[in-house]
């Protein structure tokens, strides 16, 4: 899932830049170092081959949706780390710019959150070492996926966390987070294992220079078979999560409990609160008193986990904001029109 | 199924980005600049804020009327993308139940304050990005970077990336077409058809990118890539900054919602 800049703080965004530029300008650095010109083209097809195999769907066993490629552990594979860790950052820049997808200040968390964690953790980590013998590239592939894609999501809910606009506890969007992109993770990882497979029987030369993949990798069969233990797995994880879930209740209720149910807190303030607030309803007319005032006399405990709120709170707001609105639009339909004439 | 339509209007924004406006003129440094800090601006505000936002509504709607980019084109981009963020702010409504204030008897709590707060920042900070695309050529924007000392190889890898796509994916849906054809309801969709039809694009790719690179190596290709698009900016780019840099720095800290609603009242 993409980062969106709308949910991020100004901090987070600019501090996950700055490790993305980091990256990238490391990578860069490698990459000249040891680069090869051929790698040039190369890597800009092999992004547009990720954009170009998310055109075509496949449905996914058992559950009947449809899925598509992710691409980071493949590029990883097929290039090498730096330049997997760019071409990611070059489809994520992509996507951000023309699809929309996340943002532009939200990119450097994108960056960093699909990027790194497969090129530098999962694949040096996890893939390198498994296949040290020139072996098990269809498991290692898999695992390699799914860890970097559940980093992946634990980072989506830090950030998500640290910049503390969503509401969402840090719990329950971990309970979220993770079993989704567990499921997301082990699709893609099959999907990625196929692919490498399916390269090196027709055209073992590509992968021969980059990878020095398995022979004989066996056929089909254990491509269900993987399936079966990751349902069983599924299901096994999903049990033991569930018990968790209901045996300490954090998650949403406890957290609305949380929020809510503190005895002294609501049944006592809310009375004064709810007349205070009704009567700031009858004198909103009045300028210059506003909400902020009257509560800042009376609940100072109050005030200070919630800062000022400028919606309309007073008259003179909600009138601005309306004619800031009407100017808004006024101006694009002003320019239309005379252009239209002109 | 056409390229243009499938595959997120890519092509409709290449060629609105090539229209020839006042927007489209403007140096791709200097809306590259103004943009993110439109962004950072619109961002730094407290979660609990609205009507401070609404004037950085103006801007998005200068550059695309300047622009001339369709009001439609960017609101159906905008629903698109919405599901994720509606689907984590929603949450807020819900979990943060202090109660803000009334109207007319109805109360508003927090959670429902922030939770428009980020659906407006949502829209403005994607409308102006989705703009900003559509009235800069990519090789415009690239070479903004390349000013702005992104590595060359990155932007190198955008361009080739950015090229590529065109043609990537009009062959996958050439593949799609002739699957489609050959194949009934839902069939042809399992993952082993998925793999080899991925598989063999991959391999076509990779040829592709061979054959690429011989046809570059025979035009002189060193290592690095010639801009095309380099140009000094002009008095107009400079005064267009000053200008835009002057209305975020007034939105940002003076509040203008403030200022004309206080202005109204005494007049009323």
């Amino acid at each position: 899932m993409h980062m969106a800049d709308a949910l991020i703080s100004p901090s987070v965004g600019v501090g996950f830049w700055a490790l993305s530029v980091g990256g990238i300008a490391y990578s860069a650095k490698k990459l000249k170092e040891q680069m090869d010109d051929k790698i040039v083209p190369l890597m800009g097809i092999l992004g547009a081959f990720v954009f170009a195999a998310q055109m075509i769907n496949f449905t996914i066993p058992a559950t009947g949706s449809s899925g598509h490629l992710g691409g980071g552990m493949l590029l990883s594979i097929l290039l090498g780390p730096y330049a997997g860790f760019i071409v990611m950052a070059s489809i994520l820049t992509i996507q951000a710019l023309f699809f929309a997808d996340g943002g532009l200040l939200a990119l450097g968390c994108n960056i960093w959150n699909l990027g790194f964690y497969t090129s530098f953790i999962a694949y040096p980590l996890i893939y390198k070492q498994i296949t040290k013998n020139g072996k098990y590239h269809f498991i290692a592939s898999l695992i390699s996926v799914v860890v970097g894609l559940q980093l992946g999501a634990f980072s989506v809910v830090l950030q998500t966390f640290f910049s503390g606009i969503s509401e969402l506890p840090f719990k329950t969007f971990v309970m979220l987070m993770q079993p989704i992109h567990l499921a997301i993770g082990i699709v893609e990882g099959i999907v990625t294992a196929a692919i490498i497979k399916y390269v090196y029987t027709i055209k073992p030369e590509i992968l021969l220079t980059s990878i020095p993949i398995e022979k004989k990798m066996k056929n089909d069969t254990s491509i269900k078979k993987l399936i079966l233990m990751f349902a069983v797995l599924t299901v096994i994880t999903g049990g033991l999560l569930s018990w968790f879930a209901s045996s300490n209740p954090d998650g949403l209720e406890w957290s609305i409990e949380k929020v809510y149910g503190k005895p002294e807190l609501p049944e006592k303030d809310s009375g004064i609160v709810n007349v205070l607030k009704n009567i700031q309803e009858k004198l909103a007319i009045l300028p210059d008193y506003t909400f902020k005032k009257l509560e800042k006399k009376e609940e100072a405990s109050e005030i200070e986990k919630y800062p000022n709120i400028d919606i309309g709170t007073s008259v003179s707001g909600i009138l601005g904001a309306l004619v800031v609105l009407l100017v808004a639009f006024g101006t694009g339909y002003i320019i239309k029109t005379v252009k239209r004439r002109g | 199924m056409r390229f243009d339509e499938e595959f997120f209007n890519l092509g409709y924004i290449d060629r609105l980005s090539y229209k020839e406006t006042f927007i489209h003129n403007i140096d791709a440094r200097v809306k590259l600049v103004i943009v993110i800090l439109y962004i950072i601006s619109v961002i730094s505000y407290s979660k609990y804020t609205v009507s401070s936002l609404f004037p950085f509504l103006l801007i998005p709607v200068l550059f695309m009327t300047l622009g001339e980019i369709p009001v439609k084109f960017v609101l159906k981009r905008l629903v698109v993308v919405s599901p994720f963020i509606f689907f984590i702010a929603i949450f807020n409504p819900l979990l943060e139940r202090n109660i803000a204030f009334y109207i007319y008897g109805i109360p508003i709590n927090y959670g429902t304050i922030s939770f428009i707060s980020i659906i407006i920042k949502f829209v403005l900070t994607v409308s102006i990005i989705i703009i900003l695309v559509a009235t800069t050529s990519f090789a415009g924007l690239c070479y903004a970077l390349r000013y702005f000392k992104i590595p060359e190889i990155f932007v190198n890898q955008l361009l080739f990336l950015y090229r590529y796509i065109f043609v990537l994916t009009e062959e996958a849906m050439r593949m799609i077409r002739a699957r489609d054809m050959r194949s009934f309801g839902k069939k042809g969709t399992e993952l082993n058809f998925y793999t080899k039809l991925a598989g063999s694009l991959l391999v076509r790719s990779i040829n592709r990118a061979e054959r690429i690179y011989y046809a570059m190596l025979s035009r002189g290709f060193n290592g690095t890539m010639p801009y095309n698009r380099k140009r000094e900016a002009n008095i107009k780019d400079f005064i267009f900054l000053f200008a835009m840099l002057l209305i975020l720095f007034f939105f940002r800290f003076f509040d203008p919602v403030n200022i004309v609603g206080k202005f109204i009242e005494r007049i009323i």
